[in-house]
């Protein structure tokens, strides 16, 4: 089945003509006819036929998942929520543009919480999203729809975004690699906004390999986004296969509250970052349930202002049509931005922010990379977000400090439960503009654990 | 309001101004909606506010606030930003407002009328909105939306509540859109929108220190002389509510220009909650003070500043300087002109007097000299000897004996009379000063 390629070969298969990309083509077809009805992954398929052209590209017309938060010329993008139920952009965000000039083919739209508010899918308005390791688990979220078609092989690798989590989450509650890029590495121009200041496009992918080969295609400035940086992009698959030997590794938030169902096994699979030459130290972190809070009030302050335009005088459907968990948002990020609380909430969220920041300079100082559990266990059953509020904020509690910090991160699996086939994270951070670190890091320890579902089948 | 009034005026006043800068604030869509030739036809996805589109901001236009300021005395700050303010209405398509709430790009300034200095508390830089059309279509009520202004550079203008007199108020509006032009950053057409005022006015009782616990700010307001009319009509309004031992509401108040008066919008009550907050889609600026005083050298020396320069060095009297040009490149010209009238030895006062009683034509495009030229035929004067000169000017003391007395009995002006009835005699130019003189000497006989 070429469906279960992993994106380095197939490309590598398609370079020495031992498939055709019709073949390709065909067996994600059959596995998305054969799956998606059940997984409800793709929410819109693209039926725009792929020639299969002899032209050589970089991504050679293969099929990429996309998160249906991206706005995509022409195909329908809904962020799933049905106020935008028959939304069709004008144009493509600058990540597809560049996805597509690098010939790469966006087979359908993925499944999200709606807006990208939760972390389970379970808040789309398009059903939720079930766990291609396990149905009857959630694939987190909120680009549960992109981890879970990589997963399930309905496509050869997908586009996430991440706000605080939700890239990373849903990787690894379905056992595959989400890369989060530093704040400001690829464009946010065309992607639907939840929470501007944090945003992050990046890829979900079946290895860390696939990982940079897709960063490659899709980073840069963008004259379209203010907030890109004008930093080189270097070749990402040049730090793969490499030497960890004097890498310092700090382990972070092993003693928080709530990790004590996964805490050993966790410490366990990290022991081989000291056999492949690196030292690995327990350290104390600024305790992530801060996090929370800034988190919280920020996303929520800048969700309210982001979701005014759609007022019902453009996009066919009115207000009404958000969600529980969207008006919840909308109240409560207008509440703290109201005048009166804008200092007792927005402002104060902002100085805790800093010190976060703060204290990832000094963590930074005395390690390369920071590493802990991607999500605090693993995926959670279906209908478990319902009853909770703070459902989301709980479970990316591990992964908000570095985001609401704008720092790269990556979760590969490191842990498989033979007993439900369900998946642990290992979550790896580095300074701004350091994604070479965690790629290094994550790619050496993809290559000498056994968790990898492609690399050990 | 009567001349008994026991009030004076407090007002100060928001000015809006639209940039003339190639593209929008925040998009690189065309700016010029007045000139666009079908309704949303200067669009794209930013100016849209379509999902998941970012604003870029426009250089250009955040140095044009700068210059602005800085040729009204501002301070700038060196570390700015823009904020969101979150308001709905159809013309706005994002929901919120890209504007500036606590740290402007200028303050501080102040502006000089002849009523005396207004200062300026701040001038900020935003977007314009869109532009609502309501109609009727096949007999049906509609609003049409045109998106061609949304996103166009804005600058709003706020003073200290300085201004005394709706005069004052007039001559600033008039003298701000006058440097704005000068600068050659906006066009301030009030009739198509592109500058738009609002006055702030209460009245305090004289001898009374302080600001009046009241204020209402009238709006829409799209002319010099409105503005005037509008803050006559609150005066009165004002001080009759006042007379009834009544504090007039704090509100907002339209204009309305066919009928001359204001008339209620929005009471306190119902004030605007605008959610302000750090847009995190635009960086904070930071500037050095070597970029503000690169922008600084670029400003020229402001129309008021020449007027004086003028009058010091050559002479040139401010009626008529003052309504001879338009734009530095036109202050240029004419300072070379006024170089050259010295280096001639000609008086620069008569040359521009001339100008503007169109004795002598002239160009913008014309090359100086040639004005020069066409000034020196028009008082180039004949060739009359002195000994000629005089014996015409015995004639004429000899045939007018009766005014002579009166002249000789004090009437000194009547040395105009004589000059006259000379000039008419000899029917030839001459040189007017040489002419007095010799008139006085023979007269004084």
């Amino acid at each position: 089945m070429l469906n279960t390629l992993t994106l380095k070969q197939a490309l590598d298969k398609l370079d020495k003509k031992e498939v055709t990309l019709s073949e390709i083509n065909s067996d994600i077809n059959k596995a998305i006819k054969e799956k998606n009805e059940e997984l409800n992954v793709y929410l819109t398929l693209n039926d725009i036929a792929v020639t299969n052209t002899e032209e050589k590209s970089s991504l050679a017309g293969l099929p990429i998942a996309v998160k249906d938060n991206y706005c995509t010329r022409d195909l329908r993008t809904t962020a799933s929520s049905t106020v935008l139920d028959n939304f069709v952009p004008q144009y493509d965000s600058t990540v597809i543009k560049n996805l597509r000039k690098a010939g790469g083919h966006i087979i359908g739209k993925t499944n999200l919480d709606a807006w990208a508010h939760g972390s389970s899918t379970e808040t789309s308005q398009y059903g939720r999203t079930l766990n291609p390791r396990n149905t009857g688990h959630l694939p987190g979220g909120s680009s549960g729809g992109s981890a879970a078609a990589v997963a399930a092989d309905l496509c050869i690798a997908s586009l996430g975004t991440e706000t605080a989590g939700s890239i990373r989450q849903p990787s690894s509650w379905c056992g595959v690699v989400g890369l989060k890029p530093t704040y400001g590495r690829c464009s946010r121009y065309g992607v639907i906004a939840m929470a501007s200041s944090t945003d992050s496009p990046g890829p979900i992918t079946k290895t860390v390999e696939d990982a940079a080969i897709m960063l490659n295609h899709i980073a840069g400035h963008d004259q379209y986004d203010g907030t890109t940086t004008t930093k080189e992009v270097p070749d990402f698959t040049s730090f793969l296969d490499q030497d960890l030997k004097g890498m310092k590794i700090g382990v972070v938030y092993t003693n928080i509250e709530g990790l004590e169902e996964i805490k050993d096994t966790f410490l366990e699979q990290i022991k081989v970052f000291e056999k492949l030459g690196a030292t690995v130290e327990i350290v104390e972190a600024m305790d992530p349930h801060h996090a929370i809070g800034v988190y919280t009030i920020i996303q929520r302050g800048e969700v309210s202002s982001n979701l005014g335009r759609f007022d019902g005088i453009r996009y066919g459907n009115d207000r009404s049509f958000f969600g529980h968990e969207a008006k919840n948002r909308i109240m409560l990020g207008t509440y703290t931005l109201s005048k009166g609380y804008a200092d007792q909430y927005y402002n104060t969220a902002q100085k805790v922010r800093t010190l976060f920041i703060k204290d990832y300079k000094k963590l930074f100082k005395e390690y390369d990379v920071l590493i802990s559990p991607t999500s605090p266990g693993f995926a959670k059953k279906i209908g478990v977000s319902e009853s909770s509020a703070m459902f989301g904020e709980l479970e990316d509690m591990l992964l908000e400090p570095s985001s609401i910090a704008g720092l790269p991160g990556i979760s590969v699996p490191c842990y498989r439960d033979q007993e439900t086939n369900l998946y642990l994270g290992l979550n790896i951070v580095a300074p701004m503009f350091r994604e070479d670190l965690v790629i290094k890091a994550g790619d050496a320890f993809e290559k000498n654990t056994k968790w990898n579902s492609w690399r050990n089948k | 309001m009567s001349e008994s009034c026991k009030y004076h005026l407090v007002c100060g006043m928001e000015v809006h101004a639209e940039l003339k800068t190639n593209s929008k604030m925040f998009c690189g869509c065309k700016n010029d909606p007045f000139g666009a030739e079908k309704p949303n036809s200067h669009t794209c996805p930013v100016c849209l506010g379509m999902p998941g589109a970012l604003p870029v901001a426009n250089k250009k236009a955040i140095e044009w606030t700068i210059k602005l300021g800085l040729a009204l005395n501002c301070k700038i700050n060196l570390f700015s930003k823009f904020d969101r303010k979150n308001y709905f209405y159809p013309d706005l398509p994002k929901a919120y407002q890209i504007s500036q709430y606590d740290i402007p790009f200028c303050y501080e300034g102040v502006i000089e009328t002849s009523h005396g200095p207004i200062r300026i508390t701040r001038i900020h830089l935003e977007e314009d909105t869109g532009k609502l059309l309501h109609k009727e279509i096949k007999g049906e009520d509609v609003s049409l939306i045109d998106y061609n202004r949304s996103s166009v550079p804005l600058i709003e203008i706020v003073t200290e509540p300085d201004i005394k007199s709706p005069e004052q108020a007039e001559e600033y509006g008039r003298a701000l859109r006058d440097i704005i032009r000068y600068l050659d950053i906006g066009n301030c057409d009030m009739e198509q929108g592109g500058m738009r005022l609002e006055a702030n006015i209460s009245l305090q009782e004289n001898g009374k220190e302080g600001l009046p616990n009241y204020k209402t700010e009238v709006k829409n307001i799209n002319s010099f002389k409105f503005a005037k009319q509008a803050i006559e009509f609150e005066m009165e309004r004002q001080e009759e509510i006042l007379e009834e031992g009544n504090i007039p509401k704090q509100e907002t108040r339209g204009w309305d220009a066919k009928k001359s008066v204001t008339f209620s919008q929005r009471t306190k009550e119902d004030a605007e909650d605008y959610r302000y907050f750090p847009d995190p889609d635009l960086p904070p600026i930071r500037f050095t003070t070597e970029q503000i005083e690169k922008i600084r050298k670029d400003i020229p020396k402001l129309p008021h500043v020449l007027v004086k320069e003028w009058k010091e060095n050559y002479g040139v009297e401010e009626r008529y300087s003052s309504i001879l040009f338009n734009s530095p490149s036109e202050a240029k010209w004419l300072e070379e002109l006024f170089v050259l009238s010295k280096k001639e030895g000609l008086k620069a006062n008569k040359l521009v007097g001339a100008m503007v009683n169109k004795n002598v034509k002239y160009n913008f495009t014309d090359k100086v000299e040639s004005v020069i030229n066409e000034f020196k035929k028009l008082n180039k004067t004949d060739d009359v000897s002195d000994d000629d000169l005089i014996k015409i000017i015995d004639n004429v003391i000899k045939a007018n004996a009766d005014t002579v007395a009166r002249y000789k009995a004090g009437e000194k002006q009547l040395i105009n009379f004589f000059f006259g009835q000379t000039m008419k005699a000899l029917g030839k130019k001459v040189d007017g000063g040489l002419l007095r003189k010799l008139l006085t000497q023979q007269l004084d006989k």
